[in-house]
């Protein structure tokens, strides 16, 4: 159990049985009165945000989430299997359970997977991948250090995205799961 | 903001209210910061400090001089609450507490109207918007408070009902709480319901908190035992009752006081939600 007190951006816990994450908090003492801290939380299993005050006093449970290792190893229709490095356990996750994700898992790639209850929860996967930009227009002559100016790009899984003017097809750049966005470029084509 | 400007603008502040009080006749006093035992409330914790606490307001320290003879007294100074750190709460913060002897909280309105007329710009303070609790609660909770008073429902609605919706473009004052929430503020001698106490807020933010004094000892310490069973209830330390303090009020004239947070003052001048822009040394 967690006090009240405890409570700040970021912490699981568990609401009526519900994975959730506080995304908001803020700490109310209206003149004279009792400690009120109001949070806004986000149940991670369905995704669903709400607003929730609590008293100092009040106890607020722990959720119960277990983050394993896993690693990618095959596709099964549209669903992709990963193992357990330790128990080499099975896991299917699908599409749409993994987002744009799915864009971003390559052979053998390590991932934590978060459990609540045995129950496949979210995803965690390196930082950065690579990728080779599979179409792409010119960029126009003139740009080549500026990235504030961007263009669409699409990697070879069909991901699009966008880039700065200087990238060309064939160019090998790094994108950053955690926003699906560009991050920089690794080699020219 | 650097911390050389936010001291630049603190100080234009500290000089401003230094001068409304003065060509008001006020002294200003220096009260001890450390004190045996400090004010007890219910909700308010001190901070120890070897064997004294470090006060939660100089309230009792201004009441014994209003006791001796004192007319009209401020102190800016910094005070200290145990546990309370957010956007709007800092542990150690800046309190400016004035009283008059002779006057009540309707005295402490035109004062307040006066220093914030002084330390805004001209304009936002012409239009002050007043509210009884009941009004306001009547209008944004749908339920009045001092007529069926619900401890947990008015802290929990004052947070999510009534706050957000106050109005930001004019200083408001909230007035005329339920007598549950009396504080140390008297009750109306034609309406015991109903505690002489006003807030001030300023784009939303409470800055101020005033009352018409409470002068009677008897019904002074039955608030005190009460809190400090309640305290005891929570699981929360009870203060020693300060007997001088009793004591002083058998003598202390009917007065005025308010406390206002110099810090929170200095956000709605500003327009910002956090301390962080405030205090130069937040950790």
């Amino acid at each position: 159990m967690y006090e009240v007190s405890e409570l700040k951006k970021g912490l699981k816990i568990e609401i009526d049985g519900q994975p959730c994450i506080v995304t908001d908090f803020q700490f109310s003492k209206p003149g004279k009165g009792q400690a009120i801290y109001r949070c806004k939380i986000k149940n991670l299993s369905t995704g669903t945000t709400f607003e929730k005050s609590y008293r100092s006093g009040d106890k607020v449970d722990k959720a119960n989430l277990e983050s394993r290792t896993f690693t990618f190893s095959y596709h099964n229709g549209d669903d992709f299997v990963f193992s357990d490095n330790d128990t080499f356990e099975e896991i299917h996750l699908t599409r749409e359970q993994l987002g744009k994700n799915q864009y971003f898992i390559v052979e053998d790639m390590e991932v934590d997977i978060l459990f609540h209850k045995d129950k496949a929860l979210d995803i965690s996967l390196p930082t950065f991948i690579e990728k080779v930009i599979a179409e792409t227009e010119p960029g126009a002559r003139g740009n080549t250090a500026s990235s504030n100016v961007q263009k669409p790009a699409r990697i070879d899984n069909g991901y699009e995205l966008s880039v700065p003017l200087f990238i060309n097809e064939g160019d090998l750049i790094r994108i950053d799961t955690r926003t699906g966005e560009y991050a920089d470029r690794v080699s020219k084509a | 903001m650097t911390s050389i400007e936010k001291f630049e603008v603190r100080d234009a502040l500290m000089q401003s209210i230094r001068a409304f009080f003065h060509s008001e006749g006020f002294i200003e006093v220096e009260t001890p910061i450390r004190m045996k035992t400090p004010c007890m409330e219910l909700h308010i914790d001190a901070e120890p400090s070897g064997d004294r606490w470090l006060r939660t307001s100089p309230e009792l320290y201004h009441k014994k001089l209003l006791a001796q003879g004192a007319r009209k007294i401020f102190e800016i100074g910094k005070c200290f609450r145990q546990g309370e750190r957010g956007d709007r709460h800092h542990p150690e913060y800046t309190m400016l507490e004035w009283y008059r002897a002779g006057g009540d909280y309707n005295a402490m309105l035109k004062d307040v109207k006066s220093i914030v007329g002084r330390v805004t710009s001209p304009g936002v303070s012409k239009d002050w918007k007043i509210f009884t609790i009941a009004e306001i609660y009547e209008r944004f909770a749908g339920w009045n408070p001092v007529e069926n008073f619900d401890v947990d429902r008015f802290d929990f609605d004052m947070v999510e009902k009534i706050e957000p919706n106050l109005p930001k473009d004019a200083p408001v004052i909230l007035m005329d709480y339920p007598a549950e929430c009396c504080a140390l503020a008297r009750l109306k001698p034609n309406n015991p319901k109903v505690a002489e106490r006003w807030e001030l807020y300023l784009g939303g933010i409470e800055i101020a908190n005033a009352y018409s004094e409470l002068t009677d000892p008897v019904e002074q310490r039955a608030r005190f035992e009460k809190w400090g069973e309640q305290r005891r209830a929570l699981g929360k330390t009870v203060y020693p009752i300060d007997e001088e303090f009793i004591q002083c009020l058998e003598s202390m004239p009917p007065s005025g006081g308010c406390a206002l947070g110099i810090d929170r003052l200095l956000m709605a001048l500003i327009g910002t939600n956090t301390l962080d822009d405030i205090l130069p040394f937040r950790d």
